[in-house]
């Protein structure tokens, strides 16, 4: 597009209106108002830091203190010790690793096929993988965990991460197939003349280019796995096999009136999301507008 | 048996072997954890079965059940009125919110964040912390309110307050939304604007004829994704209220969660999910027909 007089005379309009209109008090209210919303989305995450790091009775008081005074950090040893959150944690890791490499493999795996082979009964089979995203899981609840008894896998991890080698679910597959159909074909051609299999070429080829993608996979297959209480809550028992989702919920059934140590173990769980989050951010909103605009 | 050796020597034999060995895993997991799990439901709709003594052929019992159970219909007053309030109540908010934030504001991106943390926080430790919030004595809800001169609530323990409190919850969440119609907002050409102010539009009907059709299809998105999750909400329910001041966030899901793991109706369960399935099929197809023809759709694919 060029740049045409007509375009700029457009561009200097908005800072002639700004000046005869009320356009800069309009831009400061939407301002506040934004202020004011983010203080409320805020506010419930302050308070549970605050609350976390006061004196079991502080917690209490009225108005409620925003900075505690004394601040103390021994809640979290506390709540982490009256529960063996280490076991929960090292238990959450193992489900969430072993996802992570089923997902990543299998799901690029099939929608590598979905985006790039020409085969007979194609469209069938991406309209059945899109038809099982629209599925509520919880219409398969109550056989999965009949299926899962009988299999004699209940108390195990393997409901948590078997079914997860079968193309790690609908949607990731939905989002790397996207995202392989952006990769020109010019590339996979020049290294089939060269005598590259369809595998080579997914393999040496695609994954590594895909590897922003992946990333974003890899994040929400992590959120899945760490938020997850369903499943957890459905298929382990023994208390040395919970994760961190079902510990904080026994945790709270025990600890009904400590809300210090309730917080504090609370916010340790939710902070490894939130570090995540600041690391990965521009993955995060690539996985939230891929899956809500090409949906 | 030379025929299917000669098509395999062939290029688009192979290509259609090489294309099921790439899609094997989602075919397989479809038919163990999908088409099994779908099918052992439809087999258990007919079953009176507690999962240890064997299980009793009983016809259509399960659904005549379901007519004379109180507490299925009020299970389903609850989940259809909360998705009835939350669902347009954080749509229309994340969007106004989205536009405000298109503005081209200052610290578009710490507001983001800001709006958007809450919806990753992980369900658990998210019902423990509004819990905590909406506690009558003690929590930051009453705190503000008795600071501004209100009285107190007793949000979990009033029947009628109950739902309400559940649903500003629901309303906390809504920055996954907010930041999927910012997206869209963003990719919207600044020409579609351009023209429509040279026709004269003012901002009202630059909204009215330029945002809101070219921001439909995802609208449309977030309003199906919206209810389908609301019907099956179950955390907050299970955690902070266990369904109840009498039965007041008894959600359907939490409903079925207990006859299947509590009073292990397995077939009385499943019978529960089925007819979930069905509201929410028929709310989508409705919503596709009703709503569906509006969306605007700027070029196929």
């Amino acid at each position: 597009m060029t740049t045409s007089p007509m375009k700029q005379s457009i561009k200097t309009r908005p800072v002639i209106r700004h000046l005869c209109s009320g356009e800069g008090w309009g831009r400061a209210l939407t301002w506040l108002v934004l202020v004011v919303g983010a203080i409320i989305m805020a506010a419930p995450l302050v308070w549970m830091v605050s609350s976390s790091l006061k004196l079991e009775q502080r917690v209490f008081a009225f108005p409620p203190q925003l900075i505690p005074n004394p601040i103390r950090w021994a809640n979290y040893v506390d709540a982490m010790t009256y529960k063996p959150f280490h076991i929960y944690l090292k238990n959450t890791l193992f489900v969430v690793l072993l996802r992570e490499v089923a997902v990543l493999l299998t799901s690029s795996f099939c929608a590598y096929g979905f985006a790039r082979i020409r085969f007979r009964g194609r469209d069938f089979w991406f309209s059945v993988v899109l038809a099982t995203m629209m599925v509520p899981y919880v219409v398969l609840m109550v056989p999965s965990f009949v299926i899962f008894s009988r299999l004699k896998w209940i108390d195990t991890f393997l409901p948590l991460t078997v079914p997860f080698f079968f193309g790690g679910g609908a949607f990731y597959i939905f989002l790397l197939r996207q995202f392989f159909r952006t990769i020109p074909e010019e590339l996979a051609d020049a290294a089939r003349i060269d005598g590259c299999s369809e595998f080579g070429i997914y393999a040496r080829i695609m994954l590594p280019l895909a590897k922003p993608a992946l990333t974003t996979v890899a994040i929400f297959t992590f959120l899945d796995g760490w938020n997850d209480f369903m499943g957890p809550l459905l298929y382990l028992n023994s208390p040395g096999k919970f994760t961190l989702a079902v510990g904080l919920a026994t945790f709270r059934s025990v600890m009904y009136t400590r809300w210090d140590l309730l917080m504090a173990a609370s916010a340790a769980v939710t902070l490894p999301v939130i570090v995540i989050f600041f690391l990965a951010q521009r993955y995060f909103v690539r996985g939230v507008v891929l899956s809500g605009l090409k949906g | 048996m030379t025929a299917i050796v000669h098509w395999l020597r062939k290029p688009e034999g192979r290509r259609n072997v090489t294309g099921y060995i790439f899609i094997a895993p989602f075919i397989l997991g479809f038919l163990f954890w999908f088409l099994v799990p779908a099918l052992t439901s439809i087999w258990l709709v007919f079953q009176d079965w507690n999962m240890i003594s064997p299980p009793d052929f009983v016809g259509l019992d399960n659904f005549r059940r379901l007519l004379s159970d109180k507490l299925f219909w009020q299970s389903l007053k609850v989940t259809t009125l909360y998705t009835v309030v939350s669902v347009p109540l954080s749509m229309v908010l994340a969007f106004l919110l989205a536009l405000l934030m298109n503005t081209k504001v200052r610290g578009i991106t710490i507001f983001r964040t800001i709006y958007y943390l809450p919806s990753i926080v992980p369900a658990v430790a998210n019902a423990v912390l509004w819990a905590w919030i909406l506690n009558s004595d003690f929590g930051l809800l009453n705190a503000f309110l008795r600071s501004i001169g209100l009285p107190k609530f007793r949000w979990l323990q009033e029947p009628e307050l109950a739902l309400p409190a559940m649903i500003l919850m629901s309303l906390w969440g809504l920055g996954w939304a907010m930041v999927i119609y910012l997206a869209g907002l963003q990719g919207i050409p600044e020409v579609f604007y351009e023209a429509a102010e040279i026709d004269g539009a003012g901002r009202w009907a630059k909204l009215r004829h330029v945002t809101i059709p070219l921001m439909s299809p995802v609208i449309f998105f977030n309003l199906i994704m919206g209810i389908i999750g609301s019907f099956q909400v179950f955390t907050a329910g299970f955690l902070i209220t266990d369904g109840g001041p009498q039965n007041a966030t008894l959600f359907y899901v939490l409903y079925l969660y207990r006859n299947a793991f509590e009073y292990l109706e397995m077939g009385y369960a499943a019978a529960l999910a089925w007819v979930l399935f069905f509201i929410i099929m028929g709310l989508t197809l409705l919503i596709f027909k009703y709503i569906g023809s509006l969306v605007h759709y700027e070029e196929p694919g």
